[in-house]
Parts: structure tokens; C-alpha cells; sequence
């Protein structure tokens, strides 16, 4: 709708309200999380000073580092693969319509659809039955499975905004398949395929569900190690870390966010 | 007349299959020669992009061959082919500026970076555009765009340039500008012109021939007078211009030559002699600025009664509707003199003179 | 099948879809397959013959003397899994919907920043955004805190480790599902239908309800599905703000592979849950011909 909101005809009763109560209610948390991270008191409700020493207290963790590192390792290695794959599917999705193109899309949609917790098992059983060892490798692999959808999608969209013409352009001007390739539609895409990597790159980051059930014992990831601190207890080292882990996250959305809006 | 430049010799094209199979061309051929500005005219779906894509490689036909200079061009992708086109949406590349975008196809040639440059001011020059080459595609205006892909298109020096109804994006103002600066460019250059449009007087205004298309078919190819005056079918007749269209019998005139007749007496002498394919029932085609309205009663040949129905002032015009006698409409334009106010009022009787040479009979 | 392998296009979406095929496609079929196989004597990996019984065991248990006799705590399970969504997609909607109509009234730019505002805390880490809430919920913690400060004695809130907790994490957890694709239909929605509506004599209740809400129905409706199919798999809220106490679906099955080592059970489970989701998108996909994925 296009509407001028200070129009009384638009003021519809309750809506401007729920929506400050929706807010509130999505950053509330947040904000009290990152404010009692900072908190002096161990036993977080009372504010009685600022201090950075749950920070310091983190980083000098070597169980938090050494999880956090299987982390990155894993959330490289699978937007590595994804966004790759990704991009294929997307430039092979955008020639035109094709017979089983309705079934491919179903496939790449298909770790969106079904419930996280039922892939985790299924994905447990097929390494155990295929005889993986259960560990760094079977999460980097299931990882890649879902981040496969999370980059084809902003990826897919760059192409579909990009005018089939700027390709037959590039050949009519003398440019192979190959040329026009990595001189104009590969430039073109780049924002996306660089957008559908950070959202990769996070997903990976933040899964719980999926590494907990297929990492085994040797695989401890960050958000593995954090639900093992919460379930001992709240301590403000916790709330350290987690706001750690929210910055991180908010970081690469908001960058994902400002290069998938970069327009030429 | 020159060397032929692109040749289509018996050219199909479908798209798709079984049900769904759609005929873009059935069986086309058409030569096109070096140093003409060629217009294929038609309404969309007649076939008239589809033949330019084919030219310019970007489709395969499936059936008959295109030539270039007496070459097969079937299976060279476009990139291998002299041709270069000036798309309808321009196609310039917005990652690249619009130096980037002229010297794109002489890079893709392996021309030196220097040479390229060079050209690119040529070419720049040329569309006058000569201080743009550091913008970017989106800042600069339609008709500063259209004029870039026409550099781009041209920096190469192809052997022909195809256009795909390049103006059609640009307001009525721009696009006329651009009519006579795309005839300047021909001229100039000397490349042989390929242009698909819609746009009749576009065609007319800057073309040296026209091909009129319909369904899949070329009716007509000749220059834009030929097309206009002696147009052979009645979608061509239609499609360029306004047109009277009648139906009557073919006689022999008093005179020895050949007439028409309308029926009970309203017989009109033809100019050439004609040999249709059939004499009962043929049409014919009039322009309406080629009759004049006389008195009921002027002792003149070639003369057909009826009634002013409407008057319409156009300012420089004034058009009469007159009901023919024995029912047909026809659509008198007559040029308003100075000042003088229109002779004849509706419901006056009239006569409608015919001149022999401007009855047209159609092939339909 | 010669010229498929020849084509360009098969080798670029090929590995995208064997990969997906391969370690998720065949590794459901095989939890299929796991589900009607016998829970071998030492539990876990070991598996035994064909058997229904995970399927039986669902309903009906072995009492002392080997009859199976009806039992209801996995059915319980379900329907509070059931229960604990619809209630989150109510409150969810209820708070949704005004937001979304909200947004869509503001100017492009305060548009797209207040969704990326909806969409933020969707990137971020379920634990962590869970955890918020426990310091939030807990005894003595920030909300209990402020009660009490306000003079109101509340002796505990006793609210952390309650399905309410549960509710409110899941709420908070799928917001921007439903927030997301009601926005979409909203913002295509063509505001001079509205307008005729008022011209015609409607007042703003009866226009919202006789052409908004019909309009923004296929983005309410994709709203429900995406939020309600999420919550009835979630595993983590209930596991921190319900303390392991209020189990859901995706517990009790997660359970089967924990301590009670019932694989073929837990594939059952996992399979009649993946069954409910397709149901529901099939359901969907026929009413409006387009997943509700397509929505957002």
C-alpha cells in the first residue's frame, strides 16, 4: 500500500501500538542480554557498575575458544561448498523453463521445509548406516545441506533482476560463454552470491539442533557449548559470550543486507 | 543494385513442441543489401524480431539458412559473427562504464587497449556524447543511453547492425531527434542498417526499403513510396497509412483499357493494365487524400455519387465521410485552403472523383 | 537421457540437487526405513527385524502379563506439541498482523528498515535468544525484579519451566515468520480498494474486515503455516525455558536417540512429524497453487 500514515483515514485503532509492543517485545531481551553483560554483579538483576571482565573471563576460556574455532571451521568449510553450489543451480535455474524444473525446486527447497530436528535424526541415522565416525566432517557436510537454500535464494533473485539481454550483449559483442561469464554476469551477481555466502556463513554459526545430534562427542561446537553452560546455570559469563555470539550475527546480516541492496 | 549483404533463403522458425508449438516464421527469404537502411515492419508477433535474433545468432532456425556475404551463418553463435545489435531494453552493462562498455567488443577481439580507447573517442564523437566516457549506464538519460549502444554496437565496424525497436522506450520528441541522427549514423558509416519496428512512419521516415510482415510472412519488401502508394495486399494497405478499401468486378473499359465496376453503372477506369488473378469480387485500395469531393452533378470521369455523412476539421486537413451510393463508406481527405470555409455540409449530395492511378488492386 | 548429460544447464544444477538428494533425500527415506525395523537388544544403532512396533508402541505399551494395554503419554506429548502451537500462533498473529499492516503503511525507507528490524533476531542464535528470556522469566530475575520493585510481592514469578515460558519462547522465536509474509500481501495490496470500501459507506472496522483481511488472507494463512510448523518441531525452547519438564514433539524424540535409545521409535516419531509439515504444505500449496516459503 502506498499511504500517507499521518492521513486520519489510515489511523486504524491499536495498530501503531501493537506494532511499538511487537518491537519492544523482539528487542527487550536483546538489549537486557547485551546491558547484563556488562553487568559488575555475578547475580545480574541489581546494576552496580560496568566492567568488561566477563568478556576477558570468555576469551580466556580455552573449552569456549576451542569450540568457537570447530565453529568457524565448519561455517567456512560448508559456505564454501553451498554458495558454490548455489550458484551453479541459480545460473543452471535461470535458463528458461525445462521439464522437472517444479521437482529440482522442490529439492533445493526441501531443508527449509522439513523440521530441523527430524533432518538431524535422518542425517544421524545415514552416517551411522554408511559407517561416517561422527564429527567435524558429518556436520560440515549436514551444514552444507541447509545452507545450500539459504545462498541459492538471494543468488537466484540477483539473476532473475538481471536483464537476459545484458548476456546475449556480451556474445553479440564477442564474448564466449566463458567471457561473458566472468565479465558480466559473474560481476553482475557478485552482491548476491556475496549475500547468500554471509547468510550461509550465519545459519552455520548459529545451528544447534543439527551439530548437537550428528556432531558425537569429539565435535563440540559454540552453540554446543553454550547450551551446556545454560543448562549448568546462568552466569554473566554466559551472557558474555551470547552477546558475543548476537553481535557477530547482527554484524553479517546487516552487511548481507547493505551489499544485497547494492544496486549499479 | 549492390552486393547483397545478408541473404535469408526459405527461413522457419517454431518455438517449442507438440501442443504448445508456436510458427514465428513460415518460410522467409528476403536479401538485404550493402548500405541500406532496411526496416522490417509489422505489429508484434509477426515474426519481425525473431528474424533479426536469427541474424544476429541469438536463435537457430529450423529451417532454410541465413547468408552473409554468401557465407552459411546457421550454427555461428553470435559471437562469432560481424554483426553487432543495438538491443530494444540497450543492454548496456551497468558494472562497467561507458568507455568500459564501447571498447567491451574490441577487447573481446584482442584490439590493443590504446586502439580501443581511440575508437571509443571515435565513437563518442560520433553519437555526441564525447565528455560521457567515465559515467556509468544509470546516470546518464534514455536517449544518452541509446545513443551509448549505438557506439558500443558500431565501435567494432560490423558488417551489418541489427536494431530492435530501439526508439520505442523514447517519448515522441527524442524518438523523432533519434530517427534523423540513427539515418545521420547510417549514412555516415556506411554499415548496413537492420531495423525492427512497429512504428510505420518510423519506417517510412528513415528507411531506403521496408519489408512488411505478418504472421510469420513477409507481403511486401520495396521502398517506403512503393510500400505506401502501391501496396499489394490489403494488411499492408491498412497497416501503413489510412486507407479506403472497396470491393467490385474487373470490366473492360470504354477506352480499351481496364475498369471497375461497383455495380449498376458506377464503373471507374484503372490506369495500368492489370492481370489479376481473378476479375469478380477483387479488392481495391484508395488512399483518402487521393479523392476529391465535387458537385453532384460536374461533368467528370471517374466520378462516384453519394452523401456527406460527417464532417471532421483537422485544421491543416478536413475529412468527409461519404456514403457511397450502393452502401459503401468512403473517407475523403481534402487539404483546407486559406481561410476558406468547407464548400459541402453534411447530407449534401456529392460526387467522389477517383483518379485512375490511384486505385490500388490487392492480391486478397 | 545422452542429451541430458550433454546439457550445459544439468551440470550446473546438478550438484546443488545430488547433494541435497544425497544426504538429506536418502537419509529420510532411510529413517522411513528405520522406523518399521525391530529396536535391537542393545538399543541404539543395533537394529533388528521388520516390525510396527515403534508405530504400536506409540499408542499401546506391554503391561506385566504382555498385553498391550492403551497408553496416552506419547499422545499426550502430541497434543500439548499441538496445543503449545495453535496457542503461539494466536499470539502471534494477534501481534503480527497490526505490525505488518503498521509497517506497510510507513514510506519505502522506514519500510525496509523496519523489516530488516523484523528480520534481525531470525539470524541470530536460537540459544542465545532463548537464554535472554530465562534471564528475563527467571526467580529474582528482570521482570520479577521490576514486579517487586513495583511494590507488587510476587514471591517467586514461578513463571521460568512453565508451558507459559514455552509459549512465550516460541512466540518470540517465530514472530518474524508471521510478521514477513502478511507484510508481502499487505504492501501489494492496492490501497484504492480500501478507499472504494470507505467510498461505499464501509467504516474502518468493516473495511478491514470485508477487504483487508481477504486480501492479506494467503499471507495470513502462509503466516499460520510458517509459524505453526516451526513450533511444532522446536526443540530448544522447550528444552531451556521449560527446563526439560514440558517435553514437545521434537523432544521426545530427540530423547530416543538420548537416553532411552530407542532408534527405530525416534525414526517413527521423526516420520509421522515430517508427514504433518508436508500435509500441511500440500494443504496450503493446493488452496493458494505457491508454498507459503514463497511468501516472504
Amino acid at each position: 500500500m502506498k499511504v500517507d500514515a499521518s492521513n486520519p483515514l489510515w489511523r486504524f485503532r491499536g495498530i501503531t501500538s501493537t506494532a511499538m509492543l511487537f518491537f519492544a517485545y523482539l528487542y527487550l531481551p536483546i538489549v537486557i542480554l547485551i546491558a547484563l553483560s556488562f553487568n559488575e554483579n555475578r547475580l545480574a538483576t541489581i546494576w552496580t557498575g560496568f566492567t568488561t571482565d566477563w568478556y576477558v573471563a570468555a576469551l580466556s576460556n580455552d573449552d569456549m575458544l576451542r569450540a568457537a574455532k570447530n565453529s568457524l571451521v565448519i561455517a567456512i568449510s560448508a559456505t564454501v561448498i553451498a554458495t558454490i553450489a548455489a550458484t551453479l543451480a541459480a545460473m543452471g535455474m535461470s535458463r528458461g523453463r525445462f521439464r522437472g524444473e517444479t521437482g529440482v525446486s522442490a529439492i533445493l527447497a526441501l531443508p527449509l521445509l522439513v523440521p530441523e530436528v527430524v533432518t538431524a535424526i535422518a542425517t544421524l541415522l545415514f552416517f551411522v548406516a554408511i559407517g561416517i565416525k561422527l564429527g567435524l566432517v558429518t556436520i560440515i557436510i549436514a551444514h552444507t545441506v541447509f545452507c545450500i537454500p539459504f545462498a541459492y535464494l538471494p543468488i537466484r533473485a540477483r539473476i532473475e533482476g538481471m536483464d537476459p539481454s545484458l548476456r546475449e550483449a556480451a556474445n553479440d559483442l564477442y564474448a564466449n560463454e566463458w567471457q561473458a561469464f566472468r565479465r558480466v554476469t559473474l560481476p553482475l551477481l557478485w552482491p548476491g552470491i556475496l549475500s547468500g555466502a554471509m547468510l550461509s556463513f550465519i545459519i552455520s554459526l548459529d545451528d544447534f539442533v543439527i551439530s548437537y545430534f550428528v556432531g558425537g562427542a569429539g565435535a563440540t561446537t559454540l552453540p554446543i557449548y553454550i547450551f551446556g553452560m545454560i543448562r549448568i546455570g546462568i552466569t554473566p559469563e554466559v551472557n558474555a559470550i551470547s552477546a558475543m555470539m548476537l553481535l557477530v550475527s547482527i554484524v553479517f546480516v546487516s552487511i548481507s543486507f547493505i551489499i544485497d541492496r547494492i544496486r549499479y | 543494385m549492390s552486393e547483397v549483404v545478408i541473404s535469408a533463403q526459405s527461413v522457419g522458425k517454431t518455438f517449442g513442441s507438440g501442443a504448445g508449438k508456436v510458427t514465428a516464421l513460415k518460410d522467409v527469404s528476403v536479401d538485404i543489401f550493402q548500405n541500406e537502411f532496411f526496416t522490417m515492419l509489422g505489429p508484434s508477433g509477426c515474426g519481425k524480431t525473431t528474424l533479426l535474433r536469427l541474424i544476429g545468432g541469438f536463435e537457430q532456425a529450423t529451417s532454410g539458412k541465413i547468408l552473409l556475404e554468401g557465407q552459411e551463418l546457421n550454427d555461428l553463435p553470435p559471437f562469432k559473427r560481424p554483426i553487432n545489435t543495438v538491443f530494444q531494453s540497450y543492454a548496456l552493462f551497468p558494472h562497467l562504464t561507458v568507455r568500459q562498455n564501447i571498447t567491451f567488443g574490441l577487447e573481446m577481439k584482442s584490439i590493443s587497449r590504446d586502439a580501443a580507447n581511440a575508437r571509443a573517442d571515435e565513437m563518442l564523437e560520433l553519437v555526441q556524447l564525447a565528455d560521457y566516457g567515465d559515467r556509468v549506464p544509470n546516470q546518464l538519460s534514455g536517449g544518452q543511453q541509446q545513443r551509448i549502444a549505438l557506439a558500443r554496437a558500431l565501435a567494432p565496424a560490423p558488417k551489418v547492425l541489427l536494431l530492435d525497436e530501439p526508439l520505442s522506450a523514447l517519448d515522441l520528441k527524442l524518438r523523432k531527434e533519434m530517427q534523423i541522427e540513427l539515418k545521420r549514423l547510417q549514412t555516415e558509416t556506411g554499415i548496413t542498417f537492420v531495423f525492427v519496428t512497429h512504428d510505420q512512419e518510423e519506417a517510412l521516415a528513415m528507411s531506403d526499403r521496408i519489408a512488411v510482415m505478418q504472421s510469420g510472412e513477409i507481403l511486401q519488401v520495396g521502398a517506403p513510396r512503393d510500400i505506401y502508394e502501391q501496396p499489394t495486399h490489403r494488411f499492408v494497405a491498412d497497416f501503413i497509412g489510412d486507407s479506403n478499401f472497396l470491393r467490385g468486378d474487373l470490366v473492360d473499359a470504354a477506352n480499351g483499357g481496364r475498369a471497375i465496376s461497383f455495380g449498376e453503372g458506377r464503373v471507374v477506369n484503372l490506369a495500368a493494365d492489370i492481370t489479376p488473378a481473378k476479375t469478380k469480387d477483387v479488392s481495391v485500395s484508395i488512399r483518402p487524400e487521393r479523392l476529391t469531393i465535387t458537385d453532384a452533378n460536374a461533368p467528370l470521369d471517374n466520378k462516384l455519387g453519394g452523401t456527406i455523412s460527417s464532417i471532421t476539421y483537422f485544421g491543416t486537413d478536413t475529412t468527409y465521410r461519404v456514403d457511397l451510393d450502393g452502401g459503401a463508406p468512403v473517407t475523403v481527405r481534402m487539404q483546407n485552403g486559406d481561410g476558406a470555409t468547407a464548400p459541402f455540409g453534411k447530407g449534401d449530395r456529392v460526387g467522389v472523383v477517383v483518379p485512375a492511378e490511384a486505385i490500388r488492386v490487392l492480391v486478397d | 537421457m545422452g542429451k541430458l548429460f550433454r546439457s550445459k544447464r544439468f551440470w550446473l544444477i546438478a550438484p546443488a540437487v545430488v547433494y541435497i538428494a544425497f544426504f538429506m533425500a536418502v537419509p529420510l527415506m532411510q529413517m522411513a526405513y528405520v522406523s518399521v525395523l525391530e529396536r535391537g537388544d542393545y538399543g541404539g544403532g543395533n537394529l533388528g527385524a521388520f516390525s510396527f512396533d515403534a508405530y504400536v508402541n506409540f499408542l499401546f505399551e506391554r503391561d506385566l502379563m504382555d498385553n498391550l494395554v492403551l497408553n496416552t503419554d506419547y499422545i499426550q506429548i502430541f497434543v500439548r506439541s499441538f496445543g503449545l502451537s495453535a496457542m503461539t500462533m494466536v499470539f502471534a498473529l494477534l501481534l503480527g498482523f497490526p505490525t505488518a499492516f503498521y509497517i506497510s503503511m510507513q514510506s519505502q525507507g522506514r519500510r525496509n528498515f523496519l523489516i530488516f528490524l523484523v528480520t534481525i533476531p531470525f539470524w541470530t542464535n536460537i540459544l542465545v535468544r532463548n537464554y535472554a528470556w530465562m534471564l528475563l522469566l527467571r526467580n529474582g530475575g528482570l521482570i520479577d525484579g521490576v514486579l517487586n520493585w513495583a511494590g507488587i510481592e510476587t514471591g517467586g514469578l514461578d513463571i521460568l519451566y512453565t508451558p507459559y515460558a514455552v509459549s512465550i519462547g516460541l512466540t518470540y522465536t517465530y514472530l518474524p515468520f508471521m510478521v514477513l509474509p502478511i507484510y508481502a500481501s499487505l504492501e501489494k495490496l492496492d490501497h484504492r480498494l480500501v478507499e472504494a470500501a470507505f467510498d461505499l459507506g464501509a467504516d474502518k472496522r468493516r473495511a478491514m474486515k470485508r477487504v483487508i483481511l481477504p486480501l492479506a488472507a494467503p499471507g495470513i494463512a502462509a503466516g499460520c503455516i510458517l509459524v505453526f510448523i516451526p513450533c511444532l518441531g522446536a526443540y530448544v525452547t522447550p528444552e531451556l525455558l521449560g527446563g526439560g519438564k514440558f517435553m514437545m514433539i521434537a523432544n521426545l524424540i530427540g530423547s530416543q536417540f538420548g537416553a532411552a535409545r530407542n532408534w527405530p521409535f525416534g525414526a517413527g516419531l521423526g516420520f509421522v512429524l515430517l508427514a504433518l509439515v508436508l500435509i500441511a504444505m500440500l494443504a496450503y500449496s493446493l488452496k493458494f497453487k505457491s508454498l507459503p516459503e514463497e511468501k516472504i
